[in-house]
């Protein structure tokens, strides 16, 4: 069983940080970026989304909503298929090499 | 009998008699006759629910299993599950009883408690299971002085979970209250006794399969309703929008953002309540445990995220339909003159009602049946989460110095879970008039401003120390509670004190109290130079490698 230090200086565990470290705060600043533009719509300026779009009583608000829930499930479904393609194989590799 | 409408004339002489809590959050406390088909159709799923819990408990056999259900559940079931313990009381008669009295608003509750999820995925989630057994504070720790840090831990968690089970609470007694006719306070009493029988003999495995097959039901009865509104709307949401512009007091304003959130503050406030609410959601958190291995853990993260995402979007559609078809109809009020405001048994029963209007006594009894026991499995999974803070965190690992043997935990898990469920009940009784989604909204507050910067920072950061972990948690924890109790929707509508009086003016304290958190644990672990705090800071890295690599961990992964 090799010690924690000798594993933080395995190439492949620097891989694994790395990989999950850019792939886990790009999603969640995008996450962010995306969650906090419609809170700060609704704090400062929510006429904009009560304003009509088309012909009836439809608000730009409710397609807003909408795509962020949606944007919300396709950000997790990157992350889920980015991580379980690579994550584990690493891990395995690193855990195998760490006996 | 015909409909709900068929009340007993004394109690709509009774309903009558009490318009001045005739607001538009608390509907009055009107008992109404016996609905045969309903009532059948409810005990035949509550008895469904109640056998599963008993088949569960003879296969609970050891702490492992009565926790996490051993790591036995697959990656789709769990999502479910995950998806169940999203799909509460708050969230189906809650979000679509905030969308039924303030239109729009209630969307901002949808996508702020969906979004949490991502963040959860993202950031905490893996390092989690790589690390954890039961409670986040397993986690936390890891590197810090047990004692102080399982204190803090299991506070917060027992504030959290208090908050949350009042929520279901007032669902499920207004339920049972408008179902059978009874007393508000016996309906909340049934409840509470049904919740503590669930989870003392069942455990884990018990609530997991309650939320999957409930889930289940709930996606394709809420599917049912909103389809239903749309069929009478001819498939035109313009024309359910304008429906319901036209009935509803505050006309076009439903529309768009602004009757619950009425300035700035409060809206980022509340946005980041329910945002990072849910990363310090104990028994969400519980979830990722309950899988074998990673990949189905993340894998049932995904699944609950679509179905969590595609449920709210039918809780707004629900919340549009009640004010089309609810408010219409004088069966479903108290004083048909007063229109919206006066819905029986408070707007947390529009989607019920609505139930009622497009499918038929049949499918009311279903679905009251369906949000029942959706609350039930809800209140259990927290009930479990607060009994397994008291009995992991303080009995086994404060108290008997890790040294307590399995079943004095479980016993002490037990205990807990009745002393839950008398003081849900006590609470559940005195917050009767809240709307159920908004009380959630004030425990994700809680959970924001404790339990999730103790657990980001001590995953992040490697200066963190006992003390300022310790220090910055109960900033964070009692800030937010004292935020709380003095905002506005608790002083003054709950404890009853004169409008105007409440001492915090926001609806949500999250802003201030995460930020006093953060900020707490930065400057005290900074001040800290004690031998605790070198330890602490040293403690760092090895915990860096387990929790990315999960080697050393005995927790989720070996059962």
């Amino acid at each position: 069983m090799k010690s924690w230090e000798e594993i933080e200086r395995n190439p492949k565990f620097v891989e694994l940080v790395q990989a999950r470290k850019s792939l886990g705060w790009t999603l969640s600043i995008i996450t962010l970026i995306v969650y906090f533009g419609f809170i700060l719509l609704i704090a400062f300026d929510p006429k904009l989304l009560g304003a009509k779009i088309g012909s009836g009583v439809m608000t730009l608000g409710m397609p807003v909503g909408l795509i962020v829930i949606i944007v919300t499930f396709l950000l997790v479904g990157i992350y889920v298929r980015k991580a379980n393609a690579t994550y584990d194989e690493l891990t395995r590799q690193i855990v195998e090499e760490s006996k | 009998m015909s409909r709900l409408k068929a009340i007993a004339p004394a109690a709509a002489l009774a309903a009558l008699a009490t318009p001045a809590l005739a607001d538009a959050i608390s509907g009055p406390a009107a008992k109404q006759a016996i609905n045969i088909p309903a009532i059948a159709m409810f005990v035949a799923f509550v008895l469904l629910t109640l056998g599963i819990t008993y088949w569960a408990a003879k296969q609970t056999k050891s702490a492992a299993q009565f926790y996490s259900a051993g790591g036995g559940i697959t990656g789709f079931q769990n999502g479910l599950a995950i998806a169940g313990d999203y799909m509460s009381a708050a969230s189906f008669l809650g979000i679509s009883g905030l969308v039924y009295t303030s239109g729009y608003d209630g969307l901002i509750y949808s996508v702020g408690f969906l979004v949490g999820w991502p963040i959860v995925t993202f950031l905490i989630a893996e390092p989690l299971r790589n690390l954890g057994k039961f409670t986040f504070a397993d986690v936390a720790s890891f590197r810090f002085g047990q004692a102080p840090i399982r204190v803090l831990a299991a506070c917060g968690t027992l504030v959290v979970v208090a908050f949350y089970l009042i929520a279901q609470m007032v669902g499920a007694g207004k339920l049972i209250q408008l179902l059978f006719g009874l007393d508000y306070w016996i309906a909340v009493v049934i409840v509470g006794f049904l919740m503590i029988i669930y989870v003392t003999f069942g455990g884990m495995v018990a609530t997991t399969w309650v939320q999957i097959i409930k889930a289940i039901l709930l996606l394709a009865g809420a599917s049912f309703m909103a389809l239903m509104v749309l069929v009478k709307f001819g498939f035109s949401l313009d024309s359910l929008f304008k429906a319901s512009i036209a009935i509803h007091p505050k006309k076009e304003a439903i529309m768009a953002p602004g009757g619950l959130v009425s300035n700035p503050i409060s809206a980022v406030s509340l946005g980041l309540a329910l945002m990072f609410g849910t990363a310090g959601l104990p028994h969400i958190l519980m979830r990722f445990f309950t899988v074998a291995d990673a990949k189905a853990a993340r894998k049932s993260v995904f699944y609950a995220t679509g179905f969590i995402g595609y449920f709210y979007i039918l809780t707004f559609i629900i919340g549009f339909g009640a004010i089309a078809l609810v408010a219409t109809n004088p069966d479903y009020l108290t004083d048909a003159a007063k229109g919206l405001s006066a819905i029986r048994g408070g707007s947390n029963m529009a989607a019920i009602h609505l139930s009622d209007a497009v499918g038929g006594h049949l499918f009311l009894g279903f679905i009251s049946a369906v949000a029942f026991a959706t609350i039930l499995a809800v209140v259990s999974g927290l009930t479990l989460s607060g009994a397994s803070a008291v009995s992991h965190d303080l009995y086994a690992t404060v108290i008997k110095g890790g040294k307590a043997n399995e079943q004095d935990e479980i016993r002490v898990s037990k205990i807990t879970t009745v002393v839950l469920g008398i003081i849900a009940i006590g609470l559940g009784i005195k917050f009767e008039n809240s709307n159920v989604a908004f009380m959630v909204g004030l425990a994700f507050a809680i959970a924001a401003s404790c339990n999730f910067p103790v657990l980001l920072m001590s995953l992040m950061w490697k200066g963190m120390t006992t003390k300022g972990a310790v220090i910055g948690g109960f900033l964070g924890l009692i800030s937010a509670a004292l935020g709380v109790v003095f905002s506005p929707a608790v002083w003054e509508a709950v404890l009853g004190n004169a409008k105007g009086s409440a001492p915090f003016p926001y609806s949500n304290p999250a802003l201030f109290s995460m930020t006093i958190a953060f900020v707490g644990i930065w400057i005290f672990s900074k001040l800290d130079n004690s031998a605790r705090a070198k330890l602490d800071r040293e403690g760092f890295d090895p915990q860096f490698v387990r929790s990315q690599t999960g080697i050393g961990a005995s927790g989720a992964s070996a059962h």
